[in-house]
């Protein structure tokens, strides 16, 4: 062992040392340093984007130049939102968020379940990858994927063809609204879409919140005599609620923020992204575009608030 | 005699809580010094202060005289045994050990040796290439001891550093902390909230409570003869006596402890002092007992005989006046 | 303890099994159209298969010029992410202070609003100060909502990693600088490499903030949002669409790879 000096303290020197030690008398002077960076970036970049483009939507076109006066601030770009063609726009976003939402509730709970209650060493890491690849995979590809199953030509024709119901689905895209002239230009091809793409984004949450319900809490609900279906209704899915909530606020958002899938499947009509999109570019009109983009938000902080009214977020 | 560690008015805020109320305390060098209290009193705060993980928010600290308040952690000759171990999991045991050398540039076969003696030390030779995680509890133990000591700090701290160990092992490695103790002739300062362990192993005992130090002292001064109320209770399990349960017994009022071996419990109703057993409880060669005089409960504990008193049975208490012991009139 | 869980009911068997085949089937439908003979339109069953395509994808510059753009945007947009997000998940996890919440919230926030509404406030903010598109516009964009991934993982780890490890370093004779050299990086070593990748992954896929930020350049995705829009050569865009996919797929799974063990941890805990 080494000799101990008599000295307790340690003599040490060098700029690293002393700025070290300054670091250990005042700790906060760490911590100041290490989110300075972090918060230059996004606090000055992001926030001060956000505020300037929630700054560009008080603004207006000017009806004789058409150029945006950026001398008064008014509300004249959010009255033209309450316009019947952009109410139209908002109402038809709204209503797809809420039936894309709804479905891949419905398709992802069975597969959250599974994987949180019965999926076990191989097979977990299976269900895991099997949800993290689509997840992580291309979106683009996500979408061109469809584009070919949906084409005219393409494989989901070819196997109602093969099966000889090619009438069925001839009677369905006949349907007002969710029909069309063929699946890929139907809000039914974009609802398919947009399940497919934000499904992920519901089982990992799901299934979280599944993981976290105990199994003995099931097993004391069955031993007091509750049918399976009885157990699921009043113990196993009221847990697992809160996960849900959290999915949908992702799937929500996400589709009412998007405007590529809309944009190449599905009818001609616009939804909300597409509308930004196109006042912000070929139209010149950033102020429409801004006041737009402020509509998720707002929608969204409903959507939070709401979900917090309810409790969701207690138990989470 | 040598101050190894001294405290004078040492105080740590957190917030609007006060860890540490202006702590005084001098710790003598080679002693085993222990510092017992309940979970919140301060115990813990203060061996960071020592080591140098909380900087006190006034007072002044020396360690062999020199002021330390202001030196970092890793400029103080003291090392710390970590309740939790904290050994490096991305390192193996041998590398562990030898941590300190390697950041004072040890040349490495050099710093191999000093920590394959400390493993020897501390009865690990042979494991040097296991990962912790590959180690029981007892034997993180020794490493994070062998860690320690590979430096031959000058002061030792330990953060109850037995917690985390079943009973058998436990007793075990009190023992052979003493005797380490006792070869190496470094001070070591543990932290523990087991009474039993403190006396054990500890040459003076330094008791806490809400921030303070309640009493300092050897184990039998602690136990015999409390400061206060909380100290009896708390050290001794004593019985402490409320003042006029106290003037009843001898004319003159004022809280007083009573060690419960020093209560004989006789069947019948001889003496002045009568009661109930409520409870008995078998230990072997001891027998606990508790008895209700008219409202205020007494322990016993007496040597396991055929006749010991059944619960709710009739009973005489008595004990030697001189057993009684005054109390200062303070929490 | 694995012996004992119960057989799934048929129905569920059923039901989770179509949801994972609604999942994987589309992927792997990428896979086949990239040898298809077929050159117009997207005909199922390929008429026949050649390896054809993927030379001439290999001829094409614009494709290559894509490529690299991505790749090359993708790595600074990592570097800088690892930078801010490991900065944040240290001070984070060093320390409590007033104000923590807020900080995951700026970090989480580039990627929970609409990437359209993250493209339309960075394209207005250079618009007002006149800066004009560039690389670095881009790599703006990408980093601030790559941030999330490399924080999200080193929070996670400096969570396992106990806080008295950093005192026992400490407490044995390492300043700051030796205990984050030989303590905190190795063991958040592969947590970082993980985030990183995922960061990368990201950045490469992305399209909807960099249609607000890249001016006239061409991002692979970009790439092929115009070929899906107003396709030009399908073979190719098949053949680019398997190419993206095995390009993100590997970072995936190697990122899964390096943070298993942890998720087995959380996993026997319950």
């Amino acid at each position: 062992m080494s000799t101990t000096d008599d000295a307790f303290t340690e003599q040490r020197h060098g700029a690293l040392t002393a700025l070290s030690d300054l670091f250990w008398r005042r700790p906060k002077l760490l911590v100041l340093l290490l989110l300075a960076p972090p918060l230059l970036w996004l606090g000055v970049i992001y926030v001060g984007a956000l505020l300037a483009l929630l700054l560009q939507s008080f603004y207006a076109i000017d009806e004789f130049t058409g150029l945006v006066d950026y001398d008064v601030l008014t509300l004249k770009t959010y009255r033209e939102l309450f316009n019947p063609a952009n109410l139209d726009i908002i109402i038809r976003t709204v209503l797809m968020a809420t039936t894309v939402t709804l479905a891949s509730a419905i398709i992802a709970f069975p597969i959250a379940y599974m994987a949180a209650r019965y999926a076990r060493g191989k097979w977990k890491a299976m269900f895991y990858l099997a949800v993290m690849l689509p997840l992580w995979s291309s979106y683009l590809v996500k979408i061109y994927a469809w584009k070919l199953i949906l084409a005219k030509e393409g494989i989901l024709n070819w196997l109602f063809a093969q099966l000889h119901l090619t009438g069925l689905l001839e009677a369905y895209l006949g349907l007002p609204v969710v029909g069309g002239g063929s699946l890929s230009i139907s809000y039914t091809g974009t609802f398919l879409v947009f399940v497919y793409v934000w499904m992920p984004f519901m089982i990992l949450p799901t299934q979280a919140a599944l993981e976290r319900v105990p199994v003995n809490l099931t097993d004391a609900s069955s031993d007091l005599g509750a049918t399976p279906w009885q157990t699921f209704r009043h113990v196993t899915f009221p847990l697992a609620l809160p996960g849900i909530i959290a999915g949908s606020i992702f799937t929500f958002s996400l589709t009412l923020g998007d405007y590529i899938i809309p944009q190449i499947i599905g009818s001609s009509r616009l939804f909300i992204g597409q509308a930004v999109y196109a006042h912000q570019g070929t139209a010149g009109n950033i102020p429409l575009a801004a006041a737009f983009s402020v509509v998720p938000i707002v929608i969204m902080g409903l959507y939070l608030w709401m979900a917090q009214r309810k409790g969701a977020f207690d138990a989470l | 005699m040598t101050t190894a560690v001294s405290l004078k008015a040492i105080t740590r805020r957190f917030g609007d809580v006060l860890a540490l109320d202006a702590i005084d305390l001098d710790i003598v060098e080679g002693e085993f010094f222990a510092m017992l209290g309940p979970s919140g009193s301060g115990k813990t705060t203060c061996l960071r202060v020592i080591a140098g993980f909380e900087q006190p928010s006034s007072g002044e600290l020396a360690i062999f005289g020199e002021r330390a308040e202001t030196v970092p952690p890793y400029k103080r000759n003291v090392n710390t045994v970590f309740q939790d171990y904290a050994l490096f999991p991305h390192l193996n045991v041998i590398d562990n050990v030898a941590y300190s050398l390697m950041l004072r540039k040890v040349e490495r076969s050099e710093r191999y040796r000093q920590a394959e003696a400390a493993l020897e030390m501390v009865k690990l030779s042979g494991y040097g290439a296991r990962r912790p995680g590959q180690l029981s509890g007892g034997q993180r133990q020794r490493v994070a001891l062998a860690r320690a000591l590979v430096n031959r700090p000058k002061v030792l701290l330990l953060d109850e550093p037995l917690g985390a160990l079943d009973l058998k092992l436990r007793e075990q490695m009190q023992e052979e902390l003493k005797s380490l103790q006792k070869r190496l002739g470094i001070t070591f300062i543990f932290v523990t909230h087991d009474q039993g362990e403190a006396m054990s192993m500890a040459d003076r005992i330094a008791v806490f409570n809400l921030g303070r130090i309640m009493q300092v002292g050897t184990p039998e001064e602690i136990y015999l003869t409390p400061a206060s109320r909380f100290v009896a209770d708390f050290v001794g399990s004593s019985n402490v006596l409320p003042p006029d349960f106290v003037g009843t017994l001898t004319g003159k009022p004022g809280w007083a402890s009573l060690r419960p071996e020093a209560v004989t419990v006789t069947a019948g109703a001889g003496a002045n002092l009568i009661g109930m057993v409520v409870s008995r409880s078998y230990l072997g060669a001891t027998t606990r007992l508790t008895v209700d005089i008219a409202g205020q409960r007494i322990h016993a504990v007496m040597p396991s005989g055929p006749a010991m008193p059944e619960e709710g049975e009739q009973v005489a208490v008595s004990f030697d006046p001189s057993a009684l012991h005054r109390l200062a009139d303070t929490p | 303890m694995h012996s004992d869980t119960p057989r799934a009911p048929w129905g569920l068997k059923l039901a989770a099994g179509a949801g994972l085949v609604f999942m994987i089937a589309p992927l792997l439908l990428i896979f086949v159209y990239a040898f298809t003979t077929e050159e117009r339109t997207y005909q199922w069953p390929p008429p026949g298969l050649t390896l054809n395509w993927f030379a001439v994808t290999w001829g094409r510059a614009d494709v290559w010029e894509a490529l690299t753009l991505s790749v090359q945007v993708a790595t600074v947009s990592t570097i800088i992410a690892l930078i801010l997000g490991t900065l944040c998940a240290a001070a984070v996890s060093g320390s409590r202070f007033f104000g923590r919440e807020v900080i995951s919230l700026l970090v989480i926030l580039p990627i929970a609003l609409p990437g359209i509404i993250t493209g339309l406030a960075l394209r207005s903010a250079f618009g007002m100060t006149d800066i004009p598109f560039s690389f670095w516009t881009i790599v703006v964009g990408h980093a601030t909502f790559c941030v999330v991934t490399v924080y999200n993982n080193a929070v996670a780890r400096f969570r396992r990693t106990s806080g008295s490890l950093i005192e026992a370093s400490m407490d044995l004779g390492a300043d700051q600088f030796q205990t984050f050299r030989h303590v905190i990086l190795p063991n958040i070593g592969t947590a970082l490499l993980a985030g990183g990748m995922l960061a990368f992954a990201l950045s490469f896929d992305e399209v909807i903030v960099t249609t607000f930020t890249a001016g006239q350049q061409q991002t692979l995705p970009i790439w092929m949002l115009e070929e899906l829009v107003r396709p030009r050569q399908r073979p190719v865009t098949n053949v680019v669409a398997l190419i993206v996919v095995l390009v993100t797929t590997i970072p995936i799974l190697l990122a899964f790879y390096l943070t298993r063990d942890g998720d087995q941890i959380a996993g026997s805990g319950k």
